[in-house]
């Protein structure tokens, strides 16, 4: 260290003021072996459970809506759709569970956004890390918010009077299931959120998108009562589709046809936007 | 040991935005172990080049390397030499201060117990211990600028980039950042500095290049090129503004065209000898001009500046007619 600073040119004016403490603090940290793609990813993950932890309202924002809807719908809805209160409650609440869940994933793109218009991402992409680990990290990070978002749902319904017949293990299921789901669905809004300019354009046009989605679909009614046109719609719509395995695992059953649909589609999704959220990532600059 | 080989070394670098040459031609050697300053306004080029230094994004032509490294052919290399810390603070305003060091401390590897033990070191070294518990976010300006240098050093790069440190900040903070830039030379690291503060350039800098719509129009140490631009100057103070233009025809008369500050009484003009800068005030005070003051010395970085990007068109080669098309002279 002595022999370093002899041999190098002497320092430039003022040095001689830098303050002593601040020299010591600056003592040279050897580079350590940079950590594998996974370690990196479970870093970012705990970055984003970080971020709900401080940001809570965010999460307030999302779950809000679809429990207004379980609790408007089952008393203003019950007794005209289904009948009775009750019997719309049990087909409602695991179908709003895929409905609350399915927007929270809007934020992960929204906040993929956020993080671009700052200079932290000019950071983590000059950092020698894999790739991926950032995004992969985010979206690991993000479960939890999903998590969150769909427990909410069940305790309102539980708290409605909702007792489905699959007990403890269908109702777990059916949320792995749809948090699964969303973990797919995801990749879909973090390219959107690589794709536009700002922060609300992402949610924008991911409310858009998801509204109709949702709202076309048995969420809300059953799909014979629908018009010809539209029950074809709504019987191939994939958040139809993850209803039915919700509703399903709920009351006991595993609809196998309804649950490997809902899973080829999370891995299509996945498979096809992932790697192109990376590269996107990648590139964007 | 690393002094002999260049840290940087940029050849007709190219960068196009659409139709805007952001970097049009840029070459560079920064020696290993030194603070190199990157001046130029707005628009110059100054970010785009740390940009693609940085890996961030890929030079259109040219070659830049870093430690003999290829930016594009070798960016994982590059990325493990470097770090960055950008125009905008590169800090992530949702989390506190600590959990920033610490995030970043877990990427570049270092253990959880050591990363805590590093983000808790370069706290205390900063001045930020108090705060770092706080959201980053509601940190001033000098304490977040100063949680991002932290951050650039969680581990020591051979390489650090500041790409405009101090603009914003107060003088006070301007100075510990200026400190902090010192220090980290003396620790052997090299620095590549963009500022448009030419006197933050003139501070830190041991060599300067001065960057212009894309292109390096001059390099050098801070006083070759005060030199180059003459070994000195008359600066003089009028008391009335109205006479300037006046004076301005006299002083041109005796010694050589002068240069008009920003501030309406005064003026300033190249002149090496001593006795031909008392001849045009002798001349000034001849033709009734009142002199407030005078000063004959240096020219500032300042000037040095404003001769060399001020007058593009009298002293550059005719080569930036693609901007002019359409414009009817």
């Amino acid at each position: 260290m002595s022999t370093e600073s002899a041999q190098s040119p002497p320092p430039a004016e003022g040095a001689d003021v830098v303050d002593p403490t601040l020299v010591a603090g600056l003592s040279r940290t050897e580079r350590p072996r940079r950590p594998n793609p996974v370690s990196a990813s479970l870093t970012f993950a705990w970055r984003g459970m970080l971020k709900i932890r401080h940001v809570p309202e965010q999460l307030l924002d999302v779950t809000i809506t679809p429990v207004l809807f379980v609790v408007m719908f089952t008393y203003l809805l019950g007794g005209a759709v289904a009948g009775s209160t009750g019997e719309y409650r049990d087909f409602l609440v695991p179908g709003v569970l895929v409905m609350s869940v399915l927007f929270t994933t809007v934020y992960s793109g929204v906040a993929l956004n956020t993080d671009l218009t700052k200079g932290v991402v000019d950071r983590f992409r000059s950092l020698p890390i894999a790739r991926s680990a950032p995004l992969v990290g985010s979206v690991l990070g993000d479960t939890v918010r999903y998590f969150i978002a769909g427990v909410v749902i069940i305790v309102v319904g539980l708290v409605l009077g909702f007792r489905p017949d699959g007990g403890v293990e269908g109702v777990a299921a059916a949320l792995g299931l749809v948090i699964l789901f969303a973990f797919g669905l995801s990749w879909v809004f973090m390219t959107v959120g690589l794709l536009l300019r700002t922060p609300s354009a992402v949610m924008n046009a991911g409310f858009m998108a998801l509204f109709p989605i949702t709202f076309l679909s048995n969420v809300f009614v059953e799909v014979d009562t629908l018009p010809p046109v539209l029950k074809a719609f709504v019987e191939i719509n994939p958040v139809s589709i993850l209803a039915t395995a919700s509703r399903g695992l709920m009351a006991g059953d595993a609809p196998t046809t309804e649950i490997l649909i809902s899973l080829a589609v999370t891995a299509g999704l996945t498979l096809v936007f992932a790697p192109l959220t990376v590269r996107l990532y990648r590139t964007r600059g | 040991m690393t002094g002999a080989d260049p840290a940087i070394e940029v050849d007709g670098l190219v960068k196009t935005f659409g139709r805007t040459r952001a970097v049009d031609g840029v070459d560079l050697r920064v020696p290993g172990g030194s603070v190199y300053g990157v001046l130029g306004p707005n628009g110059a080029g100054k970010t785009t080049t740390i940009r693609v230094l940085a890996t961030l994004i890929r030079p259109d032509a040219g070659s830049a390397r870093v430690f003999g490294h290829d930016v594009v052919g070798e960016a994982d290399t590059v990325r493990g030499l470097i770090s960055l810390t950008g125009q905008l603070a590169s800090v992530d305003e949702d989390l506190a201060g600590r959990e920033n060091l610490v995030l970043i401390a877990r990427l570049l590897g270092l253990s959880r117990k050591r990363a805590r033990e590093r983000a808790d070191e370069l706290l205390e070294a900063f001045g930020l211990t108090e705060a770092a518990g706080r959201l980053a976010k509601n940190y001033s300006g000098g304490m977040r600028r100063r949680l991002d240098l932290a951050a650039s050093i969680v581990v020591t790069p051979e390489l650090m980039f500041l790409d405009e440190p101090t603009t914003g900040l107060d003088p006070r903070s301007r100075n510990q950042v200026w400190d902090i830039v010192r220090s980290l030379r003396t620790g052997g690291s090299t620095i590549l500095l963009c500022t448009q503060d030419l006197d933050e350039a003139d501070q830190l800098a041991d060599r300067i290049a001065v960057i212009d719509r894309g292109r390096v129009i001059a390099e050098g140490t801070p006083g070759r090129l005060k030199a180059s631009v003459g070994a000195g100057a008359l600066r003089v103070r009028l008391i009335d503004p109205d006479q300037r233009p006046r004076a301005a025809e006299i002083v041109e008369r005796v010694l050589a065209e002068p240069h008009l500050d920003a501030d309406p009484a005064s003026l300033a003009v190249s002149c090496d000898d001593p006795d031909r800068a008392t001849e045009a005030l002798s001349a000034l005070s001849a033709a009734g001009v009142q002199i407030a003051d005078f000063a004959l010395g240096q020219p500032s970085l300042d000037e040095v500046f404003l001769a060399l990007t001020g007058r593009p068109a009298d002293e550059g080669p005719a080569d930036d007619g693609e901007d002019r098309a359409g414009t009817a002279a």
